[in-house]
């Protein structure tokens, strides 16, 4: 058994014959451990963390999730989507369902919490990303901000041990930007175990205490905040840091 | 005088306003001031309403002779259900258009509806057929008009819908075994007429049977029909399949949610709600469909209609009148489904509303 939340040993993707997206990954994540991967489009980094809860899967190499490898067993990937929450950069919430229908569902369905114990842990969470009182409306009645609020209000109805971010910042306007970063710090101070693929250099600066930069399929840098920013390593990192902090 | 001045400015507007349009709204008017009285005076001033075959024959080419359906209206409806017994195919008609008003409805909507369901269709069949309670037996192959259109439709309909849906789901499957099945299914049934199913269920398929085996001409029809509904019905629902974003597929997926949790919960409502015009369009085809079970020896309404014209020489000429008559009684079912699919609609769209 290893000490670590998530382990990436010698994975390999590659998307139909010719196109490796994932090169070699070895990667540890300690538990409560915060990392932001960033990099250019087309690098990967959304891939990675895609296959930590099989969204896309590897196929070479050993990927181990809170001591369960992941495979074509249906019943051990059942068991680590249920520690594994998700958010995604279109939020990806159910137009067709109530916001409160979309934070109770997986409770009700997976977790065979009655509906209200589960109303009853929605609400705690909506009013945790401040969104209570749209409890009743449905998704599209909302801005993009309180969209991404609420979707991980819904990660977070199933208690997840570890959370996803897949650039989620990255399809809202930019004055909804921060409502989504102060629940996402707000978080991270919680000791969650946090995966988070973004472009949001501050962020990664006061939050993280990993940056992983991945180039090309590879990971090709990872640093403490500080040191990856002040003193990069690579020629790739210094040119891709320079591009997106000069704007 | 403002509403004068309003409807004058509306016709300027709406119908001369330029000398295209002045020229079809002339042309039209004349059509209408030529084909309207004529009509009329057809069907309403010069009919003959009585069940009175000398005056049909007096006003044969100016007045519509109504007196055909006055005088047959009860073997076109009930066909060659015997006469002293139609009591029984009316009640059992009205409790069936009564459940199914009832499943139309959302207070309805409950656990029992199912049970209500065999319960009323068990009544049914207990009327019609008889046997049992003291009523006379009826063999099925004696049921006609109305009530087996009814009956047909809407059992075609409950029983090709959970079919399609597996239909669709098998044919955007990532397995391909059910893949395969589902395709070669939907399109082997689309690439024959109904006719042709109709015709092996109720001939060939006898054939194929051991010797003293026999299943009810009546239920083999049926099950042709569900089959072949399910068939085009499975594609309108694989196309709303086809609308919804894989994010929701991701989203649920990530939640932890089943296949069958996700399908019943997220992907179905969805896929469903934006094909509802096209499942009621199929819906409505297959409440037509039913006549075609004529060629088999069934007589439901538009059969029992023929058997009922053609059998007496006097009424035959009229049987245009008769035909009008059903025509009439179909459009009513067929309006209502459509009504009924405009308010599904408005349901189905809540959430889309910003």
């Amino acid at each position: 058994m290893s000490d670590y939340m998530i382990e990436f040993a010698k994975v390999n993707k590659w998307y139909g014959n010719h196109f490796h997206v994932l090169r070699d990954i070895d990667l540890q994540v300690r538990k409560g451990e915060r990392i932001v991967i960033c990099g250019p489009s087309g690098s990967g980094k959304s891939t990675l963390i895609r296959c930590i809860n099989r969204l896309e899967s590897h196929q070479q190499g050993k990927l181990t999730v809170d001591g369960i490898e992941l495979s074509d067993d249906v019943k051990a990937l059942n068991t680590v989507r249920r520690k594994v929450g998700m958010v995604f950069q279109q939020f990806n919430l159910f137009p067709h369902l109530t916001v409160l229908e979309n934070l109770t569902l997986a409770p009700i369905q997976v977790n065979k919490l009655s509906k209200t114990e589960a109303e009853e842990r929605a609400m705690t969470q909506l009013q945790r990303v401040q969104i209570a009182e749209q409890a009743h409306k449905y998704p599209l009645q909302l801005s993009g901000g309180q969209q991404q609020r609420v979707a991980i209000a819904r990660t977070l109805c199933l208690t997840p041990q570890i959370l996803l971010f897949d650039e989620p910042t990255s399809a809202l306007d930019p004055e909804m930007i921060k409502e989504v970063l102060d629940v996402m710090t707000e978080l991270a101070e919680q000791g969650i175990t946090m995966l988070c693929v973004t472009h949001e250099m501050g962020f990664a600066k006061s939050v993280a205490d990993r940056v992983i930069f991945m180039d090309q399929g590879q990971i090709v840098e990872e640093n403490n905040p500080h040191d990856f920013f002040s003193r990069p390593r690579s020629e790739r990192t210094r040119e891709f840091l320079t591009k997106i902090l000069t704007h | 005088m403002l509403q004068t001045q309003d409807t004058l400015a509306w016709i300027r507007t709406n119908l001369f306003s330029t000398w295209f349009n002045s020229g079809i709204t002339l042309a039209l008017g004349a059509l209408l001031l030529y084909t309207v009285p004529q009509a009329w005076g057809w069907a309403i001033s010069h009919a003959v309403w009585g069940a009175d075959v000398e005056q049909c024959n007096a006003a044969r080419g100016t007045g519509a002779c109504w007196g055909v359906v006055a005088e047959k209206y009860r073997p076109i409806i009930f066909g060659r259900y015997p006469f002293e017994e139609q009591w029984r195919p009316l009640l059992a008609t009205l409790l069936l258009m009564a459940l199914l008003l009832a499943s139309c409805m959302r207070v309805f909507w409950c656990k029992w509806l199912g049970a209500l369901w065999v319960v009323v269709l068990a009544a049914f069949f207990i009327l019609m057929h008889g046997g049992l309670l003291g009523l006379a037996l009826v063999e099925t192959g004696l049921w006609g008009g109305l009530p087996l259109t009814i009956l047909l439709a809407s059992l075609s309909v409950v029983g090709a819908f959970p079919l399609a849906v597996l239909l669709a789901l098998g044919r955007v499957s990532e397995l391909p075994v059910f893949k395969t099945l589902c395709t070669v299914y939907v399109e082997l049934i689309r690439g024959v007429p109904l006719i042709s199913v109709l015709f092996m269920a109720s001939f060939l398929f006898p054939l194929f049977m051991p010797e003293g085996f026999s299943i009810d001409v009546l239920l083999r029809v049926l099950v042709a029909m569900v089959l072949f509904a399910a068939a085009y019905l499975s594609e309108v629902i694989r196309g709303g399949l086809q609308a919804i974003p894989r994010g929701q597929y991701e989203a649920a997926a990530s939640l932890g949610l089943t296949y069958w949790q996700m399908q019943r919960k997220i992907i179905l409502p969805q896929a469903l709600a934006t094909v509802v015009p096209g499942i009621m369009n199929n819906f409505i085809s297959t409440f037509k469909d039913t006549s075609l079970v004529t060629i088999v020896s069934l007589y439901e309404l538009t059969g029992s209609l023929d058997l009922a014209v053609n059998s007496q020489p006097d009424w035959m000429p009229y049987k245009l009148e008769g035909y009008l008559f059903i025509a009439a009684i179909y459009f009513v079912f067929c309006f209502s489904l459509s009504r009924y699919s405009q308010w599904v609609e408005q349901q189905v769209n809540r959430g889309k509303v910003h």
